[in-house]
């Protein structure tokens, strides 16, 4: 596990990439559903209001 | 449009979390170290298909632009749209874990060399497609103008790919062609295709999600939005 770790002196560079990659890709995609997620809920419930209105 | 949408999204999300830790298992843990450069090039993993996703989506975003010039279908600026942020995302991750490949490699973090400098431009154009969208008073003016520059764009797609054959670049040239036989054995080759498939189920499941999203956006006037569900937008 140690060595795996420390995949042979490079832990460094390539666990950063791998971190970033990460941070970068799972932030998008975390974005992505939070903004569906708002924009769902509002839209839908908008649409439902005016309905039942008219 | 929007019900296929949701319908393949899950697919997609599934595939991509399947050959992801796939692809992790066998490229972390089950490949060997390369006899040049030891266990860093591990980061191979990630690198380039980052690099491929960052032109693919790239060319995705230009020919749905240029369809929605060339005959004004809707459909396809909400497929340009929704494909810039997972772009551009793609595009920061190869040139990020590129200075992280290049420091232990080249003994840098970064050079102006042809491939490195394209694709720092590459970036720059999802960032400036991104800012264009907002930046016009009128939906359908900043919508063409955003239109114009990804397909203005388009021409340095080549220029990133052929740039290490064109000019003496520091970076290496392909490790996979379609023409040739890969210089690349097999066991470090499946997880690299793996992760491939993985970043571009990314790309898919992302861009089902989005589509989703912008449409709902975009129509929400129309009768059908008031007929879904608000928890599951079904």
């Amino acid at each position: 596990m140690a060595e795996f770790l420390n995949m042979g002196g490079y832990a460094f560079y390539v666990w950063t990439s791998y971190f970033l990659a990460l941070i970068l890709l799972g932030g998008v995609a975390l974005w992505t559903s939070m903004q569906s997620r708002k924009v769902r809920l509002s839209a839908i419930r908008k649409a439902q209001q005016r309905r039942r209105k008219s | 449009m929007y019900r296929l949408a949701g319908r393949l999204a899950p697919w997609f999300g599934g595939l991509c979390l399947l050959s992801l830790a796939l692809g992790l298992y066998l490229g972390l843990v089950v490949a060997p170290a390369d006899y040049e450069q030891g266990d860093s090039y591990r980061i191979i993993y990630i690198h380039v298909p980052a690099a491929w996703m960052s032109m693919f989506v790239y060319v995705v975003m230009a020919t749905s632009s240029a369809i929605f010039l060339i005959w004004r279908l809707k459909i396809a600026d909400v497929v340009a749209e929704a494909s810039a942020p997972i772009g551009a995302a793609f595009t920061a991750v190869a040139l990020l874990t590129g200075s992280f490949w290049g420091k232990p490699m080249w003994g840098t973090w970064w050079i102006w060399d042809a491939r490195l400098t394209s694709e720092l431009l590459l970036l720059f154009l999802y960032l400036g497609y991104m800012a264009l969208r907002g930046a016009l008073d009128t939906p359908q003016g900043s919508a063409r103008a955003a239109a114009i520059l990804a397909v203005v764009g388009v021409v340095n797609i080549p220029i990133i790919h052929f740039s290490v054959e064109w000019w003496n670049t520091l970076h290496q040239p392909a490790t996979i062609s379609k023409l040739d036989k890969p210089s690349m054995h097999i066991s470090m080759l499946r997880p690299l295709l793996l992760m491939v498939l993985a970043f571009q189920m990314l790309y898919f499941h992302n861009l089902m999600v989005r589509l989703r999203t912008l449409i709902l956006t975009r129509e929400s006037r129309a009768s059908w939005v008031a007929e879904l569900n608000p928890e599951t937008g079904n």
